[in-house]
């Protein structure tokens, strides 16, 4: 058994930044099996909201058997996440999807927006050489936890914090070079990386999202396209919270 | 305590299954269930060849419930008689296919290449809501039903389930159309088709615009047609739409169902179908009832 669902112990919860929450759960089981860029499914108290809400594990404690949960709040489910303290409990599933693979000696981890959190586990145990980029809208969070494990360079769309623009800009306006990149945030900076790196003969694993109910690779709502055919349904669907969240710049198309 | 059932010829342990397309072919739920307990597996639907399924998103959250247009992604019926059948073989359940097609002669392949597959059952999805060509097409009209149901039980060598769509003026009528035709029996309902829109982004919350609406918000639709196709025709029913818990499914048994199908609650709670297997037992007795026989059906 690779992953369960239990009820977890709420041990904090902070508001980081605008909307932004950092929780920490007491859940063994997961912590023990969990590895850097997996998720947990989250579920709501109130039946109205009967699907799991997928969140990025951002820290792995083992010896205490905790996890640390950093998410935005994006709808009713996640707001009524946040307002959970240290006397109440979560029903938790996971850890769920395969995470990013280490490799190369010279990585460069980007995290865009609320895709920073889970590159904070890695840079912890990776490794290697780290250049860490990070992008925002125009508040900083989580920034300074990453500094024990790297360099760490910043973007922001408003131009308040680091180079103004994106994560990209960023690693042009200051050199940053690698030989592997880890990525995760929306859309648009995923497939930024993606060219960057097919075009520069870099490798890159990227985390992807996509709407989730199962979460286990059941009811095939979050495919994303695949450059080949999927060993699941024999087409060119790759199902993100089984095959994924990661995958290689390349091996999907987006 | 008696908790078997009988679905036209085909002893399940108890009158749980599982509502086809959420729980693949149960090797995701392996993890978290007991297939063996399960009175019956039903696989998510399959066709003559693998299908791509619609654009994403596939789904949205609905309140109490969930729309999905997954579009019957599936890898055809060669990988699921080389794959899924040998893993269902090893658990002692029973096993239900769920067969989809575009045309009538994609239905009959696949029900002729599973002829000597060791499977049970095959419910025949007439009723998707999400696929432009076939599903629900000869789900709407009983003449469609009517040939479509002949056709399949011309060439089938185990016992067909139609599964009914509840996308109609009167579901009685669907139900007559296909007990004529020589259905072993029927299962209902299929998703109620809907939509939702994203007033952030300005456009449809699924891809394919419309998509099946499911999960305890349509509970009360699915028992009322249950109860009617009951009273309509005399073939065992499995009923389903929204069942999460046993109270839920004793519902379901009282207004006319031979056995439950647990769909979108396995999203909510993996462990859902054992949960409502172990709380028919516990109302069984509680409530001093030997066989669960004698609660198909009681409300009359």
């Amino acid at each position: 058994m690779d992953k369960i669902k239990m009820t977890a112990n709420v041990i904090r919860q902070d508001e980081i930044a605008y909307e932004i929450y950092s929780l920490v759960i007491s859940a063994k089981e997961i912590a023990d099996r969990a590895k850097p860029g997996q998720f947990v499914n989250l579920f709501s108290a109130d039946g109205s909201r009967l699907l799991p809400r997928p969140i990025s594990i951002c820290e792995i404690d083992k010896n205490n058997g905790t996890i640390r949960l950093v998410y935005r709040v994006a709808g009713a489910g996640t707001k009524e996440f946040s307002a959970l303290t240290s006397d109440h409990t979560i029903e938790v599933m996971g850890p769920l999807g395969n995470g990013f693979t280490p490799e190369g000696s010279k990585a460069i981890l980007i995290g865009g927006g609320i895709g920073i959190p889970p590159m904070l586990e890695l840079a912890k145990q990776l490794d290697c050489e780290k250049s860490i980029v990070l992008g925002f809208r125009d508040e900083e969070f989580l920034s300074d936890e990453f500094e024990p494990y790297g360099k760490v360079y910043k973007s922001s769309d408003a131009g308040n914090i680091g180079v103004k623009g994106t994560v990209m800009d960023a690693i042009k306006e200051y050199g940053i070079k690698g030989d592997i990149i880890y990525a995760c945030g929306p859309l648009p900076m995923l497939r930024a990386i993606s060219d960057y790196a097919l075009s520069n003969g870099i490798k890159a694993q990227i985390s992807m999202e996509e709407k989730m109910a199962c979460g286990i690779g059941a009811c095939l709502a979050c495919v994303c396209k695949s450059k080949d055919i999927d060993d699941h349904s024999k087409v060119n669907n790759k199902r993100i919270c089984k095959e994924g969240p990661v995958f290689y710049a390349g091996e999907v198309e987006f | 305590m008696n908790t078997k059932v009988n679905i036209a010829g085909v002893e399940f342990k108890n009158p749980i299954t599982v509502a086809s397309g959420t729980f693949g072919s149960g090797m995701e739920y392996d993890d978290f269930v007991d297939l063996s307990l399960l009175g019956a597996v039903t696989t998510k639907g399959v066709a003559n060849i693998p299908w791509a399924g619609n654009p994403t998103p596939r789904i949205a959250e609905t309140y109490g419930g969930m729309m999905n247009a997954i579009g019957l992604q599936n890898p055809g019926i060669d990988t699921f008689c080389e794959r899924d059948i040998p893993f269902l073989k090893t658990k002692d359940t029973k096993i239900i296919v769920n067969v989809c097609g575009k045309s009538e002669s994609d239905y009959v392949e696949v029900v002729e290449r599973l002829a000597d597959e060791p499977v049970d059952l095959l419910e025949i999805n007439v009723s998707c809501p999400n696929v432009k060509e076939g599903g629900i097409a000869f789900g709407q009209d009983p003449k469609a039903l009517y040939d479509i149901t002949k056709a399949v039980k011309a060439k089938a060598k185990q016992p067909i389930i139609m599964k009914l769509s509840p996308n109609v003026t009167d579901i009685t009528v669907m139900a007559k159309a296909a007990e004529e035709a020589g259905a072993d029996a029927l299962s209902l309902i299929n998703t109620l088709t809907g939509m939702k829109i994203d007033i952030k982004k300005r456009t449809f919350a699924v891809a394919n615009k419309t998509a099946g609406v499911s999960g305890p918000a349509i509970k009360p639709i699915a028992v009322r047609m249950v109860y009617q196709v009951a009273n309509a025709v005399k073939l065992p029913i499995i009923g389903m739409g929204g069942v999460a818990t046993a109270e839920d499914a004793l519902e379901f048994i009282m207004a006319g169902a031979t056995a439950v199908a647990v769909g979108t609650a396995n999203f909510h709670n993996p462990y859902a179908t054992t949960e409502i297997i172990k709380g028919i037992e516990n109302y069984m007795t509680e409530n001093k009832i030997d066989d669960i026989k004698d609660l198909i059906g009681c409300v009359k």
